[in-house]
C-alpha cells in the first residue's frame, strides 16, 4: 500500500493557524496547497542544446528550437529526465510512464503560442515531504515543463496594458521547469514557509536546482481556502500567483485568509481567481477570474514520443540518491537523543554528519548540537576532525576551557586543523586548577574584605551585584583563565562556609 | 535539351562520368521554366543564380576527381513549406511574408550533400491545406497536361514542376495526399514514405502527426533515388525512426512474383469515376500477370478516414499555426493591445481555408468538445490501423485508386469544402495509420487526363511497394498515346 493513503486532508501534526471572529465567534482555519515552479540545474535547455543560463544578454542564449521558428522540432534533454526523477524519487513519488502535451494559449513571451507541458501522464505522481515540524505533506505530482520567455513593459505602470513599448527576452524560452503540486495539508502560514524551506533543501540535496526564489529558479503559487474548524469540505480555493519571497508567502496567505473569512461572515460568496499579491500594499488584488479562464485545449504534443523511462534507470536514480534533509535530521536526533525539529538547524547548515561523527567519538551530544549549530562558521567547517570537537568539549566539560575560550578555540580549529588542546596551550588558554583559583581569591577577599562582608551578609541583589565585582577581580587576575561559573560556586561555597 | 539525359538516374550518372554537365542541366530546365512557367506558375521563387552557382561547384568537383554525389547535378524543386536558409519561406501564406528560415530542413541538406541542386520553391495551397493548389495566397499552379485544370494540391507546385519539366524530380509534403493526390492528377510519381523515415525538421507544420515529407519524379527509379538520399534516422526529429534506413534503389527490379496484392473494396465503389476504377483493375491485372495473386481485402475504417482526418488534422493545425501572432516574424497589423494586434495580423495573413480549419480545430479540442471529437477521432485512427494490419495478414500489399477522379476544372469545387475534402478519401487513411503509399501513372481516363493507381504497404513496407510501383510503371499504358 503506498503510504500516501494513510493520508486525509488533516496533517498529522503542526499548529492550525485559525482566525477567531469577534463577530460571529466562529473559529476558521486555512487550508494551503502549493504549486512550485522549479527551474532545473541543466546544462541545456529541455528541447534544445541553448545554454541555460541566467543573467546573461537578452536574446542572446536562442535557437530556431527554443524561439519556436517553424519547422523546428523539439528533441527532449535527457539529463531533465535525469534530474526530475531525482526530485520525484526524493518526494517518494512514484515515476510513471509520460506523455507531453501542449497547452494552448497566445502571450508574447511564448514563441510557439503553446507551453509544452504534462498534462494527463505526468513523470512524477503520489508522493509526500516531510516538515521538520513532523507534518507530512502529500504531493500529487511533479511533471515537467518549458519555461517561457520574459517580457519587461516601458513606461505606463509596469504592466503590458498602457505601457510604451514591450521587450520580450526569450533566454529563459524553453529552459526546463518541474511543477510540484502540493496536496491542500498545509494549516499555518509558518508551514508553508518551512515547505518551501524543506522542498528547496532537497532541491539542492539531489542537485536538481539552484532553488534561488530571488533569481526566479523557484517561483511559489498558492492555494488559498478557509472553512470552519471540523469541517471536512474544502472551500473556494483562490489561487495567489508568483510570491517571490518567503516572507511574502507567509503575508500573502494570512492576507488572503483574512480577506476569505470576512467576505464569508458578511454572507459573500468567494470566487475562485488567480490574485497578486502586492507586497508594498500588503494586500492581494484579484486577476484573472474563473469565469473568463481560457482553454488551454490541451492535447498529446506530436512532435514528441512518449517518456517512459524503465525500472532500471529508476532504480539507478535510487541508488545515487542521497540521504534527505528529514531522514538526517531524524537521524541525528535519534543520536543527540532531542525531538528531530531540534537538529533542523544542524542539518540545514550541512554540518549533521560532523554532529554525528563527533557525538559519536564521545563529545556531549546537547554541546556537540551548539557547536554546529551556532559557534561553527560553516565554512572550512568540513575540513574538523570530529575527534576534536569531541575532545574540545571534554575539556569545557572538565573545566579547563571557558565557554568563551572553547568558541576561540573551536574557530581556530577550522583554520589550522591543530587538537584543541595543542590550541588552548598555544593560546595561554592554561588550564587552572581549582587550588590555584582559591590562592587567588583568598587574596582578592583579603584585599577587599569590606566587599567581603557585604557579599556574606547582603541580600540576594546586592551579593548578585557583588559576584560581578570578585569574578571581574578574578578574572583580571588570571588574564581571563579562570571560569567565571567556577568561581561564582567557590563563592558561593565560601560564604556558605562561613 | 534533347541531348540531356530526362532524368535524374540519367542526369546524374552523366555528370558523375563528366559527360554532361551540372551547369548545362541547370541552364536546360532554366530555359524550359522561362518557356512556360507564366503559364503554370509551380513556382513561388525560381533559384536561378543559386543553382547556376551549385551547378558550377558540382562540375568543379567532378573536374577536380570527386565524386559530388548519387545526385550530382540533379535540379530539384522543393516545396515551399521546406525551410531553406536564406531564402525566404512562404508556405503560400501572406502571414509569412519576409520570412528567412536561418536554417536548412534536413531533407534540403541531405539533398545538397548528394549533389541535388535546388531550383525552385514550389506553390502550394495555403499551410499544405487543400487539393487543388488554388488556395495559394500568390495565385493557383495550373496542370500542365491541361492549364484549365488544377494540378491537384497541396503539393501542386511540386507535382506541375516535374510533369512541366521544370526538374527531373521534386520533394513535396503528405498529410492526408499532399503528393500522391497532385502526382496523379499531373500524371507523375509520388511518394509518402512510412512516417519517421523521412525527418520533418525544417518542413512548417501543418499537422505534425500526420505530416511527410516525399518525392515527386516522372519514373519509379527516381523516386527510390530521391528517397534513398532523404530517409533515415535525423537525431534532430525525435518522431523520425531511429534504426538503420534500407534502400529500395537495390530492389526495384525484383518483381512481384508470389507477392499477394489486394484491392481494397471499399475504395473501389461509391464515389469513384468509373474510368478510374477501370484503370485500377488494369493495373491489378498487369500486376497478376507479372506474378502476383490479387485478393480483394476488406478494410472497413477507411470510409471513416475522412472525418477522423477533418478533425486530427484542423486540431494539430490550430495548434502548430498559433505561433504565426505577428509578435516574432513575418506579417504584422498594428492594434493597440497585444491580443487585437495579434487577431488583426492573423485576420489579414490567413486565406479562408486555413481560417476554416483553425476554427475547426480549435472547436475540437476545446474543453467541452474533446471527447466528442477529437478524443473520438483518435479512436477511429485506432481502428484503422487495426484493420490495416488485419489486411495485411491477408496481403503484401494494397491497390486502390490514388484520387477518385483525373483532374479538374478550377472553380469546380471552391465553393464546396465538402466535395473538396471527398478528393483525399483513398489517400487520407495511410496518414492515419503512419504507413507508406504512392501514385504511379496509369494510363489516361476517359477526360484524356491522367490517373494514378495508389499502393499502400504496412510500416517501412516501402521496398516491397518498390518493387510493385516498377512493374506498374513498365505496363502502364502511355498517356501521351491514349491521350488523343
Amino acid at each position: 500500500m503506498s503510504p500516501i493513503e494513510n493520508l486525509t486532508h488533516e496533517p498529522i501534526e503542526g499548529e492550525h493557524f485559525t482566525i477567531d471572529s469577534e463577530a460571529t465567534g466562529a473559529t476558521w482555519e486555512i487550508v494551503v496547497g502549493l504549486e512550485v515552479h522549479c527551474e532545473l540545474a541543466t546544462a541545456t535547455k529541455l528541447f534544445c542544446g541553448c545554454p541555460n543560463h541566467f543573467g546573461s544578454e537578452p536574446n542572446t542564449n536562442v535557437c530556431p528550437v527554443c524561439l519556436g521558428l517553424p519547422g523546428s522540432l523539439p528533441v527532449l534533454n535527457r539529463q531533465v529526465v535525469e534530474l526530475a526523477m531525482r526530485l520525484g524519487r526524493a518526494l517518494h513519488c512514484e515515476v510513471e510512464p509520460s506523455v507531453f502535451a501542449r497547452k494552448n494559449y497566445f502571450y508574447p513571451d511564448m514563441p510557439k503560442d503553446y507551453q509544452v507541458s504534462q498534462y494527463d501522464r505526468p513523470i512524477n505522481v503520489d508522493g509526500w515531504l516531510d516538515l521538520p515540524d513532523g507534518t507530512r505533506v502529500g504531493i500529487e505530482r511533479a511533471h515537467i515543463e518549458e519555461d517561457t520567455g520574459k517580457n519587461t513593459h516601458a513606461g505606463g505602470s509596469g504592466r503590458i496594458h498602457g505601457a510604451d513599448y514591450s521587450l520580450v527576452d526569450y533566454n529563459r524560452a524553453g529552459v526546463p521547469l518541474v511543477e510540484i503540486v502540493g496536496r491542500p495539508h498545509i494549516r499555518h502560514p509558518e508551514q508553508a514557509k518551512a515547505y518551501i524551506d524543506e522542498l528547496r533543501a532537497i532541491l539542492l540535496a539531489t542537485g536538481a536546482s539552484d532553488a534561488k526564489m530571488e533569481e526566479g529558479s523557484l517561483r511559489v503559487d498558492a492555494n488559498v481556502s478557509v472553512r470552519h474548524v471540523g469541517d471536512a469540505e474544502l472551500g473556494t480555493r483562490c489561487e495567489i500567483k508568483n510570491l517571490n519571497s518567503l516572507r511574502s508567502l507567509g503575508r500573502a496567505i494570512e492576507y488572503e485568509a483574512r480577506r476569505q473569512v470576512d467576505l464569508l461572515e458578511t454572507g459573500e460568496r468567494i470566487r475562485q481567481e488567480t490574485r497578486h499579491w502586492d507586497e508594498g500594499a500588503g494586500r492581494t488584488r484579484p486577476g484573472r477570474s474563473k469565469e473568463e479562464a481560457e482553454d488551454y485545449r490541451y492535447f498529446q504534443e506530436p512532435d514528441l514520443v512518449p517518456l517512459d523511462p524503465g525500472r532500471e534507470w529508476v532504480d539507478a536514480i535510487d541508488a545515487a540518491l542521497p540521504v534527505l534533509p528529514a531522514e538526517r535530521r531524524a537521524r541525528l536526533a535519534a543520536a543527540a537523543g532531542v525531538a528531530p525539529a531540534e537538529a533542523a538547524i544542524a542539518v540545514a547548515r550541512d554540518l549533521d554528519a560532523l554532529a554525528l561523527s563527533a557525538i559519536d567519538a564521545g563529545g556531549e551530544p546537547a554541546r556537540v548540537l551548539t557547536h554546529v549549530e551556532h559557534n561553527l562558521a560553516v565554512e572550512g567547517a568540513e575540513g574538523l576532525d570530529p575527534s576534536h570537537l569531541a575532545a574540545l568539549i571534554a575539556l569545557e566539560l572538565d573545566g579547563k576551557l571557558t565557554a568563551t575560550q572553547a568558541k576561540a578555540v573551536l574557530a581556530e580549529m577550522v583554520t589550522s586543523g591543530e587538537p584543541p588542546d595543542a590550541i588552548a596551550a598555544a593560546k595561554g588558554f592554561e588550564a587552572m586548577d581549582t587550588s590555584a583559583l582559591e590562592a587567588v581569591l583568598d587574596e582578592i577577599i583579603a584585599a577587599n574584605a569590606e566587599a567581603w562582608s557585604d557579599y556574606c551578609e547582603g541580600d540576594d541583589k546586592k551579593r548578585g551585584k557583588l559576584t560581578g565585582f570578585f569574578v571581574g577581580n578574578v578574572m583580571k587576575a588570571t588574564k581571563g583563565q579562570a571560569d567565571g561559573k567556577i568561581v561564582t560556586a567557590l563563592l558561593e561555597q565560601r560564604r556558605v562556609g562561613a | 535539351m534533347s541531348e540531356l539525359p530526362a532524368t535524374a538516374a540519367g542526369i546524374a550518372a552523366g555528370v558523375r562520368a563528366g559527360q554532361v554537365s551540372a551547369r548545362a542541366v541547370v541552364d536546360a530546365h532554366l530555359a524550359t521554366i522561362d518557356a512556360t512557367e507564366g503559364e503554370v506558375h509551380a513556382f513561388n521563387l525560381v533559384l536561378a543564380d543559386e543553382a547556376r552557382a551549385a551547378a558550377d561547384v558540382i562540375d568543379q568537383r567532378v573536374a577536380a576527381g570527386e565524386d559530388p554525389g548519387p545526385l550530382a547535378g540533379v535540379p530539384v524543386a522543393l516545396k515551399d513549406n521546406l525551410c531553406t536558409r536564406g531564402l525566404p519561406t512562404t508556405c503560400s501564406s501572406r502571414i509569412l511574408e519576409g520570412w528567412r528560415p536561418p536554417y536548412d530542413a534536413t531533407v534540403v541538406a541531405r539533398l545538397a550533400a548528394t549533389g541535388a541542386v535546388a531550383i525552385g520553391k514550389t506553390n502550394l495551397d495555403e499551410f499544405a491545406m487543400g487539393s487543388s493548389t488554388e488556395n495559394s495566397a500568390f495565385g493557383p499552379t495550373r496542370n500542365p497536361r491541361d492549364t484549365d485544370r488544377v494540378p491537384g494540391g497541396s503539393s501542386g507546385g511540386s507535382a506541375a514542376a516535374v510533369a512541366a519539366g521544370f526538374a527531373p524530380v521534386s520533394l513535396g509534403s503528405d498529410t492526408g495526399g499532399s503528393i500522391r493526390q497532385p502526382a496523379a492528377l499531373c500524371g507523375v510519381v509520388g511518394v509518402k514514405p512510412t512516417y519517421g523515415l523521412v525527418s520533418r525538421y525544417g518542413l512548417v507544420a501543418f499537422a505534425s502527426s500526420l505530416d511527410q515529407i516525399g518525392p515527386f519524379s516522372t519514373t519509379v527509379a527516381d523516386a527510390a533515388l530521391l528517397l534513398d538520399a532523404i530517409g533515415g534516422h535525423d537525431p534532430r526529429d525525435s518522431t523520425s525512426i531511429d534504426r538503420p534506413y534500407q534502400p529500395v534503389g537495390p530492389v526495384l527490379d525484383q518483381g512481384v512474383a508470389g507477392l499477394r496484392v489486394g484491392l481494397v473494396t471499399e475504395l473501389m465503389g461509391d464515389g469513384i469515376a468509373p474510368d478510374v476504377a477501370a484503370r485500377v483493375r488494369e493495373a491489378a491485372e498487369a500486376l497478376a500477370a507479372a506474378g502476383a495473386e490479387i485478393v480483394e481485402v476488406s478494410v472497413p475504417a477507411v470510409t471513416y478516414g475522412l472525418s477522423a482526418y477533418y478533425l486530427i488534422a484542423p486540431a494539430e493545425a490550430s495548434s502548430n499555426l498559433a505561433r504565426y501572432d505577428g509578435v516574432r516574424y513575418g506579417l504584422r497589423v498594428d492594434a493597440p493591445t497585444t491580443a487585437e494586434m495579434n487577431a488583426a495580423t492573423r485576420t489579414a495573413g490567413f486565406g479562408d481555408e486555413v481560417k476554416r480549419r483553425i476554427m475547426l480545430g480549435t472547436y475540437a479540442l476545446s474543453a467541452g468538445y474533446y471527447d466528442a471529437y477529437y478524443g473520438k477521432a483518435l479512436k477511429v485512427r485506432t481502428l484503422i490501423v487495426r484493420d490495416f494490419d488485419a489486411a495485411y495478414e491477408q496481403a503484401d500489399l494494397l491497390l486502390s485508386p490514388t484520387s477518385p477522379t483525373t483532374a479538374f476544372r478550377f472553380g469546380d469545387k471552391t465553393d464546396d469544402p465538402l466535395a473538396m475534402y471527398l478528393n483525399d478519401v483513398c489517400t487520407i487513411p495511410s496518414n492515419l495509420a503512419g504507413h507508406p503509399a504512392m501514385s504511379v501513372p496509369y494510363g489516361p481516363g476517359a477526360d484524356g487526363m491522367p490517373v494514378g493507381v495508389q499502393l499502400l504497404a504496412p510500416a517501412l513496407g516501402e521496398p516491397t511497394m518498390f518493387r510493385a510501383a516498377a512493374v506498374l510503371e513498365a505496363a502502364a499504358p502511355s498517356l501521351e498515346e491514349l491521350a488523343r
